[in-house]
């Protein structure tokens, strides 16, 4: 990680060290790519990711800073159910990453239809997105709950994928839809509370039918999604999956 | 064998050292690093000075150009000018001096027939820069990139230049121009004295240099006031609108690693300068410091 530097220099401000600034932010990096911050700092990145974020749908890594500022009390409690489930408990020490460089595509397309892998495969080609696009996280400052944040974010396709929801923006709120009830992360709550903005009127009476309701029963039935060890089930059957799990069938 | 192992060693343990922002770092690797945050920042160079400084940039700008007061006719080489924002003040400035002079020579013009009247506006036309000029100098391609792209697109093309280049080490004559400027700049140069010994350089006899800097604020209230907000905001700010937290953090850490007010005076004289000032602007957030070649 960074050290910070304590020896004096010639051009340091008059009677202040540097050290008097930097103990604001904490002095040491816990993993990498971790940027320590003031509590001020979050409020303030919260607050701005939270703005850029909507006014700017391309910015990406705003949601994520957004969800990463705004996670205190979500992220411990979804560490606290990993840790008290056996499936989960592994996962939490095993620390697995979905990542192209890690998965067996071939063997995975190689699967026969229904399958989580399969499916899995068929969703990130249909829609053109791929695994290694989720953002490394910068903000939180515990070792254990940057990889649940980083897991969260690796298992939000499969998420699609078992849902049976597209990367467009109607899929991607009904996605948030359960993710918020799941995971109580506020940045999932304002993301399907303010989502749905952008959406026509149609959809957004598809939406207030049949999706949301759906979403928000699945999420309440269903066990917590982080306790799946999905790198060891890709030959289960996804409707087997979603029973085993609680998900409801889509409408 | 030993012998050139030792040899070798002690090459290494003698790289220069020097600090980027908080960190110690070498020479090398202290350039490399300052390239590397220009290239990320200059798509939102501007857009990021507006937000950090609220605009206020843009009268130190304005200040330093007003105080250079530069007369058509006038060469300028704007060293670090990356996007160009002391290079077309300067082209206004000059354009507006300019008109004023014809504006006055017309006014005299008052027995002269309609043709003598017509062939002046043609000569006058053609120069309404007045043969002034602007050499833009920088070392970062992505800056330069920035700075000519708004350049053809606010319809600047008269009188102005793009030079790749470094301050350390200017690819130009002795004794070429009227006036140096280095605008937030000189900061970022390695070698500061190297820089000033190459703008004493360039300028010709009675040549000024000028330099628009972030520098030392004194007030102990303000100067608090002042270190929250840079440390606080600021890379907030880098991170939400330019999504890169490390460059604007690295920005307020060299701010504060930058000589104040007398040092760089002292510094200025050193490379021979006479005449050497200094104006506090917004008290001492920016200084601006101004020296003379004989």
């Amino acid at each position: 990680g960074r050290a910070w530097l304590s020896h004096a220099e010639p051009w340091t401000r008059d009677g202040r060290r540097e050290e008097e600034e930097e103990e604001e932010e904490g002095c040491y990096q816990l993993y990498p790519g971790h940027i320590p911050t003031s509590p001020l700092q979050k409020a303030l990145l919260a607050a701005g990711s939270a703005f850029m974020g909507l006014s700017d749908p391309s910015r990406h890594d705003m949601v994520a800073v957004l969800g990463e500022t705004t996670g205190c009390l979500a992220l411990p409690n979804l560490r606290d159910k990993m840790k008290h489930h056996p499936e989960g408990y592994r996962i939490l020490q095993e620390r697995p990453r979905i990542r192209l460089s890690t998965l067996d595509m071939a063997r995975l397309r190689g699967l026969p239809g229904g399958t989580l892998g399969r499916e899995y495969v068929r969703f990130l080609e249909d829609n053109k997105v791929s695994p290694d696009t989720r953002m490394p996280p910068k903000f939180v400052d515990d070792e254990e709950l940057a990889y649940v944040i980083q897991r969260y974010r690796e298992v939000h396709d499969l998420m699609h994928t078992l849902l049976g929801m597209p990367t467009n923006m109607l899929g991607e709120v009904v996605v948030k839809w359960f993710e918020a009830i799941q995971t109580g992360l506020p940045m999932c709550v304002l993301g399907a509370a303010f989502g749905p903005v952008r959406l026509s009127a149609r959809k957004l009476q598809v939406l207030a039918t049949d999706l949301v309701p759906w979403a928000i029963r699945s999420g309440r039935n269903a066990s917590c999604i982080l306790n799946v060890y999905y790198e060891q089930r890709w030959e289960q059957a996804v409707e087997s999956l979603r029973e085993e799990i609680g998900i409801l069938p889509p409408p | 064998a030993l012998r050139a192992l030792c040899g070798s060693v002690r090459g290494l343990a003698a790289a220069p050292e020097t600090h980027f922002g908080f960190q110690t770092v070498t020479e090398a690797e202290r350039r490399e690093k300052i390239y590397k945050v220009f290239e990320s920042v200059a798509e939102k160079y501007d857009v990021m000075n507006d937000s950090m400084t609220l605009g206020i940039h843009r009268v130190w700008k304005d200040i330093l150009v007003h105080k250079m007061n530069p007369s058509p006719g006038t060469l300028l080489l704007d060293v670090a000018g990356g996007t160009g924002d002391i290079a077309f003040r300067f082209i206004n400035y000059v354009r507006s001096v300019r008109e004023r002079q014809l504006q006055q020579k017309l006014k005299h013009h008052q027995n002269l027939s309609w043709q003598e009247i017509s062939e002046s506006y043609q000569e006058d036309k053609s120069k309404s820069l007045g043969d002034s000029q602007v050499v833009v100098c920088d070392i970062n391609k992505e800056m330069l990139k920035v700075g000519k792209q708004k350049a053809q697109h606010l319809g600047y093309s008269e009188g102005l230049s793009w030079v790749l280049g470094n301050a350390e080490e200017l690819p130009f004559d002795d004794d070429m121009f009227d006036v140096y400027t280095i605008a937030f700049g000189i900061r970022n140069v390695t070698r500061i004295d190297l820089a000033l010994q190459e703008a004493y350089r360039v300028l010709k006899p009675g040549g000024r240099f000028l330099c628009l800097e972030f520098s030392h604020v004194s007030n102990p209230l303000l100067s608090r006031l002042y270190d929250l907000y840079s440390f606080q905001v600021i890379p907030v700010l880098g991170e939400v609108i330019a999504g890169d937290w490390k460059s604007y953090q690295y920005l307020v850490e060299s701010i504060r690693r930058f000589p104040p007010q007398e040092e760089l005076k002292a510094m200025i004289e050193d490379a021979g300068f006479f005449k050497v000032d200094y104006q506090n602007l917004n008290w001492g957030i920016v200084a601006i410091h101004s020296g003379f070649k004989l």
